[in-house]
């Protein structure tokens, strides 16, 4: 199913303020591919993400994501799986609470066996009835991972993936990216360059 | 606004809505700004009106007077706090723009009926001369007036949710835009005091309805383009 997903960035440009973040940027996403964009603080990585996820409209340019779904926004958003410091999870209600409603807003049913198999494979399985505000940041990190992969999505946008993460978190989130790019795609924002040769595909982004 | 599957769309909508509520009866955030501006404002009508008995237009337009302020302090809440909390692109990842504001909608309207379930009760037993002749005039009145509130008031939010002065930007956007509301209501209510029949009436509740579907579907059209950046 996922070998047919793509993505496909043309020209993008970002104005905040009168102030361009980044311009003409393009580039291609097949299944099995990674991709990393790097640069500096302010140089439009988050933004870009944001962009290709659709929640951010760009100045100009376009991105098209094509792949096995029904269409129209949900269609587009069942193929995108986002982990971001920017998102973040209700924290009046627990981490099964938190998937619970992605999945009925979605317009989905809720999968309790999914969930619960998410949930166990991020650690959170013991906490998962206590509220998210209890949580530590890197167990906040952790669920977010969850909600991304709640759906099943073929590809993974992930801006600063090992943020607040200690060493089992980030041997988890490594491990779900080497797992996903057997068949989806991956898109990483980051300035942590560690891992810079496992990726395929790498974007500069210059402030 | 692009293609969306009616069945999801629907779930989503509900979703939504139901996220809401389970939040705010969790947090009780807009509950208690409400519940605390509405008895405050009740007792200080008591104290200035004493035992004297004002005439129906006077406490129809204070009864309006305290929903429209009552409103203010908690409508707003729906979409601010998603945007506090950082919970906004949350719901931009999984749901469309009219899925996310025909739910927040909904959730306003059960909220503001809400509201004003409570504050008539209050001035029904606790201000002196506020009687209701034409009980049913007076419920369509409350029950239009409530939809146009929520309506007007959810799209606002929306938009203020995004300002930096989002306090005293709510009230003073949503003045406008309420005013031929708050007057078609105050005069139906004066109408349902005075016991009015309801064929009287027929023209404010035909420019409620007018007024309900015109705001309904211009926000719904404008939705897409305040939510998403």
């Amino acid at each position: 199913m996922t070998a047919q997903i793509a993505i496909k960035a043309e020209g993008l440009k970002k104005v905040f303020n009168r102030r361009v973040v980044f311009e003409g940027v393009s580039f291609s996403l097949a299944p099995t591919q990674t991709l990393l964009i790097s640069g500096r603080n302010g140089s439009g990585k988050s933004t870009l993400v944001k962009i290709v996820a659709g929640v951010l409209s760009p100045t100009a340019g376009s991105v098209s994501i094509s792949g096995p779904s029904e269409g129209g926004y949900f269609g587009h958003q069942a193929l995108i799986g986002m982990v971001s410091p920017y998102l973040q999870m209700y924290e009046e209600f627990s981490a099964e609470e938190n998937l619970l409603y992605a999945s009925t807003i979605r317009g989905e049913a809720y999968d309790q066996t999914r969930a619960h198999e998410l949930l166990r494979r991020v650690a959170l399985y013991a906490r998962k009835d206590d509220p998210v505000r209890t949580y530590s940041s890197g167990m906040k990190q952790r669920i977010k991972y969850a909600f991304a992969l709640l759906h099943r999505p073929p590809i993974l946008l992930l801006d600063e993936p090992m943020a607040n993460l200690d060493a089992d978190g980030i041997a988890i989130v490594r491990e779900i990216m080497q797992e996903h790019r057997r068949n989806g795609a991956v898109l990483v924002a980051t300035n942590d360059l560690t891992d810079v040769d496992v990726y395929d595909k790498r974007i500069t982004l210059d402030a | 606004m692009r293609n969306v599957a009616p069945r999801r769309w629907l779930l989503s909508v509900m979703a939504v809505f139901r996220k809401d509520l389970h939040s705010e009866l969790r947090t009780r955030y807009a509950v208690s700004a409400l519940v605390m501006f509405v008895i405050t404002t009740i007792a200080i009508i008591m104290f200035s009106l004493g035992q004297e008995n004002a005439p129906p237009e006077v406490l129809s337009g204070m009864l309006w007077v305290v929903i429209f302020f009552g409103a203010m302090s908690g409508l707003s809440r729906t979409f601010v706090m998603e945007e506090e909390r950082g919970t906004s692109m949350t719901l931009q990842l999984l749901a469309p723009p009219s899925a996310v504001y025909f739910g927040k909608l909904l959730f306003n309207f059960v909220l503001v009926t809400a509201l004003n379930i409570f504050t008539v009760l209050l001035f029904l037993f606790l201000v002196n001369g506020f009687v209701v002749q034409a009980p049913l005039v007076f419920i369509l009145t409350v029950f239009l007036g409530g939809c146009g509130f929520a309506s007007a008031t959810t799209v606002i939010a929306a938009i203020i949710a995004r300002a930096n002065t989002k306090g005293t930007l709510y009230p003073v956007l949503s003045f406008p835009i309420l005013l031929p509301l708050l007057v078609a209501v105050i005069d139906a209510t004066k109408s349902a005091a005075e016991g009015a029949p309801l064929d009287q009436v027929g023209g404010v509740f035909q420019f409620l309805i007018s007024y309900i579907v015109v705001l309904t579907t211009l926000s719904y059209l404008l939705f897409e383009y305040i939510w998403k950046d």
